[in-house]
């Protein structure tokens, strides 16, 4: 009786062991994508090549390369293989995106909120998207701080955050946070502030409170460190709302602005010299266009949509030729969905900027190594090269093209989504349900 | 189904009155003309020029394409075109050797000229307020200056569907063409068919019940009972009217604004463009329509492929809404928008594309491309866009392929029609060339003006 017992457990431990280890091997990120033409973003397209994926980081580009065993390998022939695409501006994947109740809510954090099973996920993987910078919305000035997150469907929220990618801060302009949209309620009073003049005084306000705070805190900690420091001596209060803003001050935080006319990014430019703080990206920048000069002279990034506009009145001069004029201008483009929808279809809204002026292979960085670089994260991700993490995008045709669709989508070398298996379970789920 | 052609009717109607006058036999023989070449009377007004466009790779989505060769075009219709054509020699020549010649493109369902910014309500007109607006006439308030209609022109679009939007009846539809000097001058059809919208597909999800928004819960069966009542009453209304008519004894019925806007529907002239999402939903209303005796082209229609048998069945012709969108219920599969097209075509549904939309009408090609990423053969996506649409709203005779005796609506374009990257090098509508120019190439100039002054 003990004898079968302990046998029983054996041979149940030894199943669960060989179990595992198959699981830990279809997903330790080990992949050869054989065949496949590598659209390498870093270099020019390199026809019929495999990709060899080791710990899910790339590990070989080339022709005719082999695995260890029991790598998983993926026949790629007449496909098309390209960086897993980066959405730069979204809401995907969080529990609320607006603390709106005050115009200045730096303190707020996105990564506080992560949603790792909003089906926005899913949707986002089966058009490609391995990575967003999924931020607050623009419901006030000074924003809560975004979050980068790799979309690992069915992970949590901890394995989903992208540690290495530049902190950010959101700042909003114009008519959303002067909310000129919004039907005010009986007996509910209008918000500070509620033209663009307030919103940069509101700012200035701000950032002027912000600096005395970093000011005590090295008056303080001059008087700390002196010979002979007060006996009443204490440190000033944590305000973690002036903290925010002081670190933006330190460096430590970049700007991350949702504006579209030109004079509102012009000033916000002014604000960050004044202040002497780094702007990451301006958000939407539907005028950029106007203030190339400008922008190239700050060298500041734009996150922009190719053609969506004219939905309010500060969107109605959006020129769909903006991402691909402001690209031939010099300046870091990226095309971002804003939206749990576009998203899926964001390799069709960067194919789009080829009609207005820049080539496939500069249309596909809009959404690949340009979107890393502005993330803080193209040492790792945003383009084919061996050493980067092996996140991937398979297409059926050229992704630049209309006819493309995304037949598989590779985190770290593991598979996320797979347009075959879903087939194939929707077969088999139809003759079940036919043969009943 | 063949929808209605109103020149065909017309002219049929006169034929057989005219019959027995011997007088006359001159005008039949010219109507009998017209008949065959509908185009030519539509398009008598246009402009006389020949054009010949030579050199051009042709793809006239009804016939064969060829590699190279010419069209002329004469009095605002196609006169010809094949490959060995002797070109007139008043003709105006375009050499366009490395483009490619296609119909231009039929927007199935837009709110072109009726919403400008969506968000200021000063330049939105879709939406009349209330539920029952049969009355309401999108051609009314169609914005012929539109910022988005020449940038839909710029991608190839020369026709299109504009529908008002909202409640149960929204109003009357237009078919218009992208060019014209007054909202008049664009009508191919005035009121083309009354819009009615079925509910959205419940996703579970409650929906919004905020400000002042206290919507009844309005399930489609509940609708279509509404609707057989007002249709009803306005069958009732006309034969009181009728009756009165008939005997100055009986008080003429007093002014029904809503059943006398209904009566072109009641009466099967005036077709209905039915909002319709859930499979269910089709269900229910393939029976209503036929019970009702009712002209019907379904629009959304998001569900279709789950019953796309009975679609056909009933030969109700659908107008596919926008593909930018998520599907109704995730249960349905990620990518069930994109194949709904795909199964509706395969089943033998008649469907055409539609932007839905006025600031993105100019990306109708994009919607049949995607449908063609999923599997839709793609001169059925080129159809789609052109030759269905044009037989759906019956303009065939007129539009939707490059055939001999059609208005001469061309788009010379340099790659595939429906590719993101192609550039729309020339636009013809019923022959005439019209200005590319548009509100994004019109900012672009001034402010590369910056640029350039640095070079002076």
């Amino acid at each position: 009786m003990r004898n079968k017992l302990i046998k029983t457990l054996l041979i149940s431990s030894l199943l669960i062991f060989l179990i595992s280890s198959a699981t830990s091997l279809q997903a330790n990120g080990n992949l050869l994508i054989k065949k496949a033409t590598i659209l390498t973003v870093s270099g020019p397209a390199i026809p019929e090549a495999d990709v060899l994926v080791i710990d899910g980081l790339i590990k070989q580009i080339g022709q005719n390369l082999s695995a260890p065993p029991g790598t998983r390998i993926i026949e790629a022939s007449g496909k098309y293989l390209m960086p897993g695409i980066i959405d730069t501006h979204t809401h995907i994947a969080l529990h609320g995106t607006n603390e709106g109740t005050d115009a200045v809510t730096p303190e707020v954090n996105m990564a506080t909120v992560i949603n790792a099973d909003d089906t926005s996920i899913f949707t986002a993987l089966t058009g490609g998207v391995t990575m967003v910078h999924t931020m607050h919305g623009s419901a006030n000035v000074i924003g809560g701080q975004n979050v980068v997150l790799k979309l690992k469907w069915g992970k949590p929220s901890e394995e989903l955050v992208v540690k290495e990618a530049f902190p950010t801060l959101k700042f909003a302009l114009g008519e959303n946070v002067k909310q000129s949209n919004r039907t005010l309620l009986p007996g509910r009073p209008q918000r500070y502030p509620a033209t663009r003049m307030g919103a940069n005084a509101l700012i200035r306000r701000e950032l002027n409170r912000a600096k005395d705070y970093l000011d005590e805190w090295d008056r303080y900690e001059k008087l700390k460190k002196s010979k002979n420091p007060p006996a009443t001596l204490l440190p000033p209060r944590r305000d973690l709302r002036l903290e925010t803003l002081a670190d933006l001050l330190r460096g430590k935080l970049v700007a991350r602005c949702h504006a579209y006319v030109a004079t509102e990014m012009v000033e916000f430019l002014n604000l960050a010299k004044e202040f002497g703080f780094k702007i990451g990206a301006f958000e939407h920048a539907w005028e950029a266009y106007k203030i190339v000069d400008e922008l190239k002279a700050a060298g500041v990034g734009l996150s922009v949509f190719i053609d969506s506009w004219a939905y309010k009145m500060e969107a109605a001069e959006g020129i769909a030729y903006n991402a691909a004029y402001c690209t031939n201008q010099g300046l870091l483009v990226s095309i971002n969905s804003d939206s749990g929808e576009r998203i899926r279809r964001l390799f069709n809204e960067a194919g789009k900027a080829v009609k207005y002026g820049i080539t496939q292979d500069e249309a596909i960085k809009l959404i690949t190594i340009n979107a890393a670089k502005q993330l803080g994260v193209d040492h790792l991700v945003g383009s084919i090269e061996a050493g980067k993490q092996a996140d991937l995008a398979l297409f059926n045709n050229h992704p630049m093209s209309a006819y493309a669709r995304c037949d598989m989508t590779i985190i770290e070398g593991e598979v996320y989504f797979d347009r075959e298996k879903i087939l194939k379970e929707r077969q088999e789920a139809a003759a079940k349900k036919g043969g009943k | 189904m063949k929808p209605i052609s109103t020149n065909k009717i017309i002219n049929a109607h006169k034929i057989a009155k005219i019959w027995f006058s011997p007088l006359i036999s001159l005008i039949l023989a010219g109507l009998v003309v017209l008949a065959l070449f509908p185009a030519a009377s539509y398009a008598s007004n246009q402009s006389s020029r020949v054009r010949a466009i030579i050199n051009v790779k042709i793809v006239p989505v009804i016939g064969q394409p060829l590699e190279s060769g010419s069209i002329i075009i004469k009095d605002g219709l196609i006169a010809d075109l094949g490959s060995n054509l002797s070109i007139p020699p008043e003709a105006k020549v375009i050499d366009a050797k490395g483009l490619t010649a296609y119909p231009g493109m039929i927007d199935g369902y837009s709110s072109l000229g009726l919403v400008e910014i969506s968000g200021v309500a000063a330049t939105v007109d879709n939406r009349e307020t209330g539920r029952i607006n049969p009355q309401v006439k999108a051609i009314e308030a169609l914005r012929y200056d539109s910022m988005h209609i020449p940038i839909a022109r710029a991608n190839g679009i020369v026709a299109a569907l504009v529908a008002p939007s909202g409640g149960l009846i929204a109003g009357q539809s237009t078919l218009i063409k992208l060019s014209g000097w007054t909202n008049r001058q664009m009508a191919i059809k005035e009121s083309f068919a009354m819009v009615v919208e079925l509910p959205q597909i419940r996703s579970g999800r409650r929906s919004f019940r905020g400000f002042g928004g206290q919507q009844p819960e309005v399930t489609t069966e509940k609708a279509l009972d509404e609707l057989r009542e007002l249709f009803h009453q306005a069958r009732m209304y006309e034969k009181r009217r009728q009756a009165a008519r008939n005997n100055l004894l009986l008080p003429l019925p007093e002014f029904d604004e809503t059943s006398h806007f209904l009566l072109p529907v009641v009466k099967g002239e005036l077709p209905v463009i039915f909002s319709v999402h859930g499979d269910q939903d089709i269900i229910q209303l393939i029976k209503f329509v036929k019970e009702e005796k009712i002209k019907a082209i379904f629009y959304g229609v998001e569900q279709g492929f789950k019953v796309a048998r009975e679609i056909k069945e009933a030969g109700i012709p659908c107008l596919i809404g926008s593909l930018y969108g998520l599907p109704p219920v995730w249960e349905d599969g990620y990518d069930s928008l994109f194949l709904n097209p795909v199964i509706l075509n395969q089943a033998g549904v008649k469907i055409a594309f539609s932007s839905s939309s006025s600031s993105s009408a100019k990306d109708l090609p994009y919607h049949a491309a995607k449908a063609a990423a999923f599997g839709l053969d793609r001169t059925e996506a080129l159809k789609a866009v052109t030759i269905y649409p044009a037989e759906i709203f019956g303009v065939d005779d007129l539009m939707g392929s490059l055939e001999p005796g059609k208005l001469a609506n061309i788009v010379l374009a340099n790659g595939d029609l429906l590719e993101l990257g192609t550039k729309i090098e020339k636009v013809f509508i019923e022959g005439q060339e019209i200005d590319l120019s548009n509100r994004y190439t019109e900012l672009l100039e001034k402010f590369q003006k910056r640029e350039q002054e640095k070079q002076l």
